[in-house]
């Protein structure tokens, strides 16, 4: 049958089962969006800003492990999703972005909306395309599915010509896919298995590191079976909370710039560091000189470009998170190592992390405790900056996919979009954006998105009046010089202060009165008591977007804190 | 140090793009590339040279292995392969100087393409080192223009039939064996 370009790209998405397409038009994909209209398989979500679609596409991926699709237009609707990508990219995440082009003759000439996105995406995608032939169109994108999905997963954008999308033609979508330069290795070397369980037996004091491929790959039930099997400790990355309860007694938490004291003396101290799907990140190791310095590495991970890139590796073992797992769960032994159970279980007890001080305000430790306890199934995204590394800390998360954070691009406004894709992905669950003052705005107009699409998302957001994480650096390693961090600041402010007065404004803006301008519930939590009605109020709510408004301590900081490019048992406050 | 990489790559628009910008973009040090159609129509091979410590050449290899447009990655630093450049050069060459130039070339076996009032013109194929030399020797009598085209480059094939391999020259073979170990 003769289809446009239009109505075979919304078939070649129902094929692959897209439930949601977050999108936005403009002029040139105006047929793409002619063939949408009406649809009843595919829910169009029409987001306020591309990189509002790109983060929810991400925030559906991460939560459901399915693929996150958007659809937008050239130019700048193109080079907005650029932000979205290069986050879903760094940890990831499968996408596929499509944006329209400028008609293939126009190609090139300055048009009217026209940008080079396939050269501007290159190094923030796992792979791109420009359709330059209606005939590759159903082609290229069962392998953008496929590439996206597969391997390591990662963001994949297709670039569509106007008049690719009307031209009518009868090619069939192709029913297989084969990529000659492209075959990922999911399972890993027998010998290599083997060996890591020999000096995993063998090792004194062996300590297991997991990363974000534990949770992507589904590994984290095999992962938890490990560890009961062999009772060996446990630290995640960012990335890797959730693959382990926050809660079980052999994790001993996050690793590096804000890791617990006992993750990173573990890191310190150990003999064997055994890192499951992880990067090893400048943010998790600190110096990589003083890095683990007793340790042997066995490092397993999908990419064999992230294997002894920052460190050295003894074992290394290209090989995906969870048939690495399978394959060495069989031939595990749990090595002797009561004294190094002990001595972990000591740090533990001995330095915890402690609750953030409510000077003047809320302590949002407090705040995220409670969050976690009114809400203990809920999937939570963050912003990024100290709502994040709280939340990372305070939150006792169960499950899998339940925290969605940018962790390697570090994309504030990442957060709220990505609980309304979550949301979408997920309807029977709630989620929640741990949000700071600043992060939310960079995204804020989802708002319009969320109301429209009646999604409960809680946005609670920690409003301290300034971009914390930078005025925290600012306190410590830069004598308290504010500079470019309090969102109260006004023009009339003298240009030197370092203290919030009284005279600060008290509401900038009022979050409040703006959820309620757009249709959302907005409560305000001043006090602790009144931090668990607060809660109870807003679970009540199941139509709209709630914004919790609480009014923290202004200038609590992250602690435990490793200086930047110093050793990772090197801790500030700890 | 110098590794010469050879790749194998999808004919398409980009390709090379995408490798040039994973060396700008990763802040790799890339001193020459060339491209070119293999026998098969569909097929490329690029030749890089690259400068960097065993890591980092490690590190490009990897990368390159990453993007789904390269079919194959050969480190051919190492192995016994076939290296040629491609040197064009103007000299000045006054009616007097060049019986010298010819010389010159002769010694080298470079081809005179062109000759003009005063300069010539000359072609030359071989080895890095020899086109530098030769370059040099040239250089006094002044270079006006000069064009070379970077490596290109091709892995040895076996000398003697290799008993029981009946599929595969033992060249390739070791590069699977290599590309093996890689991976691991």
């Amino acid at each position: 049958m003769k289809t446009h370009g239009a109505a075979h790209l919304i078939e070649a998405l129902k094929r692959e089962n897209v439930e949601f397409l977050f999108g936005f038009p403009g002029g040139v994909v105006i047929p793409a969006f002619d063939a949408l209209y009406g649809e009843r398989e595919i829910r169009l979500v029409l987001a306020r800003h591309e990189q509002g679609a790109v983060h929810a596409a991400d925030g559906y991926a991460r939560s459901t492990g399915r693929v996150g699709v958007c659809l937008v237009t050239s130019g700048p609707g193109a080079t907005n999703t650029v932000t979205g990508l290069a986050t879903a990219n760094f940890d990831s995440v499968p996408l596929v972005v499509i944006t329209g082009q400028v008609a293939r003759n126009m190609i090139g000439n300055d048009a009217f909306q026209e940008a080079d996105i396939v050269g501007i995406s290159r190094s923030v995608t796992k792979h791109n395309y420009l359709v330059t032939e209606r005939k590759d169109l159903g082609r290229i994108l069962r392998e953008a599915f496929h590439i996206a999905r597969t391997g390591r997963p990662g963001p994949v954008l297709v670039d569509i010509p106007k008049d690719v999308l009307t031209e009518v033609s009868a090619d069939p979508l192709p029913e297989s896919v084969s990529i000659r330069g492209y075959n990922p290795v999911y399972r890993g070397h027998p010998l290599q298995i083997r060996k890591a369980a020999q000096v995993l037996a063998a090792a004194k004091k062996p300590l297991f590191y997991a990363g974000g491929g534990v949770n992507i790959s589904g590994a984290a039930g095999l992962f938890r079976d490990l560890v009961a099997a062999t009772g060996v400790p446990v630290v995640a990355s960012l990335m890797g909370i959730s693959s382990i309860p926050s809660d079980h007694p052999r994790f001993l938490g996050m690793l590096g710039m804000h890791g617990t004291y006992a993750a990173n003396m573990a890191v310190q101290s150990c003999d064997l560091l055994f890192a499951i799907g992880s990067r090893f990140d400048d943010r998790a190791t600190g110096n990589l000189k003083t890095f683990a310095p007793h340790a042997a590495v066995v490092h397993v991970d999908i990419d064999p470009a992230s294997i002894s890139r920052n460190v050295p590796v003894e074992v290394p073992i290209v090989a995906d998170a969870r048939c690495f797992l399978e394959d060495f769960l069989p031939l595990a032994k749990a090595p002797s190592i009561a004294e190094w159970q002990s001595q972990t279980e000591e740090w533990m007890r001995t330095r915890p992390l402690a609750e953030v001080p409510g000077n003047g305000g809320l302590s949002p430790s407090r705040v995220i405790r409670a969050i976690a306890e009114a809400f203990p199934a809920a999937i939570v995204t963050t912003e990024v900056g100290q709502n994040q590394m709280w939340t990372a800390q305070y939150f006792n998360f169960q499950e899998p996919r339940t925290f969605l954070t940018s962790g390697g691009l570090g994309t504030m406004g990442y957060g709220f979009p990505a609980a309304i894709g979550a949301q979408l992905g997920n309807p029977g669950r709630r989620v929640i954006d741990i949000a700071g003052d600043g992060s939310i705005q960079m995204n804020i107009q989802e708002l319009g998105t969320a109301v429209a699409e009646k999604l409960p998302v809680i946005v609670a957001i920690l409003n301290n009046g300034y971009l914390g994480m930078v005025r925290q650096w600012q306190e410590a390693f830069n004598a308290r010089r504010y500079s470019g961090v309090c969102l109260n600041r006004a023009v009339d402010c003298p240009p030197d202060c370092a203290q919030p007065g009284k005279a600060c404004p008290p509401y900038a803006p009022d979050f409040v009165k703006l959820a309620q301008a757009y249709g959302a519930e907005g409560i305000r939590v001043i006090d602790t008591a009144e931090i668990g009605p607060a809660l109870s109020k807003a679970a009540k709510v199941t139509d709209r977007p709630i914004f919790l408004d609480f009014r923290v301590s202004r200038e609590a900081n992250v602690w435990p804190m490793v200086p930047a490019g110093a050793a990772i048992d090197e801790m500030m406050n700890a | 140090m110098k590794h010469i990489v050879s790749l194998l790559v999808e004919n398409k628009q980009g390709v090379l793009a995408r490798i040039a910008g994973l060396f700008s973009g990763r802040g790799y040090n890339l001193e020459s590339i060339t491209a070119g159609v293999t026998s098969d129509p569909t097929v490329s091979r690029i030749t890089l040279a690259c400068l960097g410590d065993d890591l980092i050449v490690e590190q490009i290899k990897k990368q390159l292995n990453r993007l789904i447009d390269v079919i194959r990655v050969t480190d051919l630093t190492g192995l016994p392969a076939l290296h040629r450049e491609l040197l064009l050069v103007k000299v000045t060459a006054k009616p007097s100087q060049r019986g010298e130039v010819f010389q010159v070339a002769d010694v080298f076996k470079a081809q005179v393409m062109d000759v003009g009032a005063d300069t010539m013109s000359l072609e030359l194929t071989g080895s890095t080192e020899k086109i530098d030399d030769f370059v040099a020797l040239l250089a006094p009598y002044g270079l006006v223009e000069m064009a070379r085209s970077g490596l290109v480059s091709l892995e040895r094939s076996r000398k003697s039939p290799q008993p029981g391999a009946a599929r595969g020259s033992r060249a390739s073979r070791r590069t699977k064996a290599r590309e093996r170990k890689e991976r691991a």
